[in-house]
């Protein structure tokens, strides 16, 4: 049952994106399309998952003063995996994520994850933990990727939702990087206000 | 003096047109983390200068003379990572042995640094430039150092405006982090003019 709650405490409570305010360098710049929100958060998930594995099944015999080094060789291990993956698999997806895969291994968030919560508890609560994560993470640049591509295309992966006189000449800052950052601007402002009328 | 003339062009392009936080979307984390004080802001972008500095100039000698000569290109992320890692641990006990006054303004952003995406975020692009032709030595060095400058000053101009911002009156859910946000985005929306600027 314990371990349920630390796989739903990703979604909403400590999302880290919305709430704790990791990770904000993918979030932030690969979040102009829905299709690459999605790569990268799964990407992310993916590899929260075995890293948080991996390192709770470890976290006995590596000696604490190097426990950094070793958690990042780990996380290393698993975003190359990913790469190289990826890259055979869905080129495209590949090339439009580009320099923010190998960047996977500096995401505070994982790391984050292996120090505070992997390096602490049980196997399968790690991995619960990595799972809920990874997926509060995708939900998050989901959402941003949703309002980004709709305000600067028009469309939704592709598909028209607004009228074509909107897609002819859209909003297009909104897909560029000022738009990442006024975007999850707003989404913030708007959490702390929902959290303030909750009180 | 055409040497000259690439190298004011590459100062240009890499601190104005791509600058790294507001064109790039790179080292996000300490752009909005260590942005409040005008003084730390620039001991943290001294910092991240040097070490994009110094890890452009190592992790392009290890490709070039250890991944590339072996055929074991796909450990890059590994690679690389760990160089970054070792070289701030060098370059904190290096300082701290040599100049204790500087340790004392730089130590607490060092270590923070390794998981800094821009350091390792130069490191590839230094090796994937210009459509996939790498830079040389030189060159890697020179666009490490112009793009922390390129940091240094995104984060200057923040800390200057995020000062005067404690005394102005914002909705209560608009304050810390959503309004940073909204300014960084404006500024980005700024810099998106450089654009023009073209060769």
């Amino acid at each position: 049952m314990s371990a349920m709650k630390e796989f739903t405490k990703g979604f909403l409570k400590e999302n880290p994106v919305f709430v704790l305010v990791l990770g904000m360098c993918p979030t932030l710049a690969v979040t102009s399309s829905v299709e690459n929100a999605l790569g990268m958060g799964l990407s992310v998930t993916f590899v929260l998952f075995f890293s948080n594995m991996l390192i709770s099944m470890i976290k006995g015999i590596v000696p604490p003063k190097i426990r950094i080094p070793m958690f990042i060789v780990v996380i290393a291990t698993f975003v190359t995996i990913v790469d190289l993956t990826m890259a055979a698999f869905l080129p495209p997806l590949h090339k439009s994520l580009g320099l923010f895969i190998p960047l996977i291994v500096v995401n505070c968030i994982i790391l984050g994850r292996a120090e505070a919560f992997a390096s602490k508890n049980s196997v399968l609560k790690s991995i619960m933990d990595g799972l809920g994560m990874g997926l509060g993470f995708t939900f998050a640049l989901v959402v941003l990727g949703t309002i980004r591509e709709l305000l600067g295309t028009g469309r939704i992966l592709d598909f028209p939702i607004l009228p074509q006189a909107y897609q002819d000449s859209p909003m297009l800052v909104a897909i560029l990087a000022p738009g990442a950052f006024i975007t999850l601007g707003f989404i913030l402002a708007v959490i702390n206000l929902l959290k303030k009328r909750g009180r | 003096m055409e040497l000259f003339g690439q190298i004011m062009i590459m100062a240009v392009g890499a601190i104005f047109i791509n600058n790294f936080v507001f064109a790039k979307i790179l080292g996000i984390c300490p752009y909005l983390g260590v942005s409040k004080k005008l003084d730390s802001a620039l001991g943290m972008g001294l910092a991240v200068t040097f070490v994009m500095t110094m890890a452009s100039a190592f992790t392009w000698l290890i490709q070039t003379y250890l991944l590339v000569p072996f055929g074991i290109e796909y450990l890059q992320t590994i690679a690389f990572i760990l160089t970054i890692a070792s070289l701030v641990q060098f370059v904190e006990m290096v300082i701290q042995k040599n100049a204790p006054a500087l340790y004392k303004s730089l130590g607490v952003f060092l270590p923070l640094i390794s998981t800094n995406c821009a350091v390792l975020g130069v490191a590839i692009l230094n090796l994937t430039a210009d459509n996939g032709l790498s830079y040389n030595f030189g060159f890697s060095i020179l666009n490490g150092l112009f793009s922390g400058i390129g940091f240094t000053v995104a984060l200057i101009l923040m800390a200057g405006i995020r000062e005067k911002l404690e005394y102005a009156e914002l909705p209560d859910s608009m304050k810390g982090m959503p309004i940073a946000l909204i300014i960084a985005g404006s500024m980005a929306l700024a810099f998106l003019g450089f654009s023009g600027l073209k060769f």
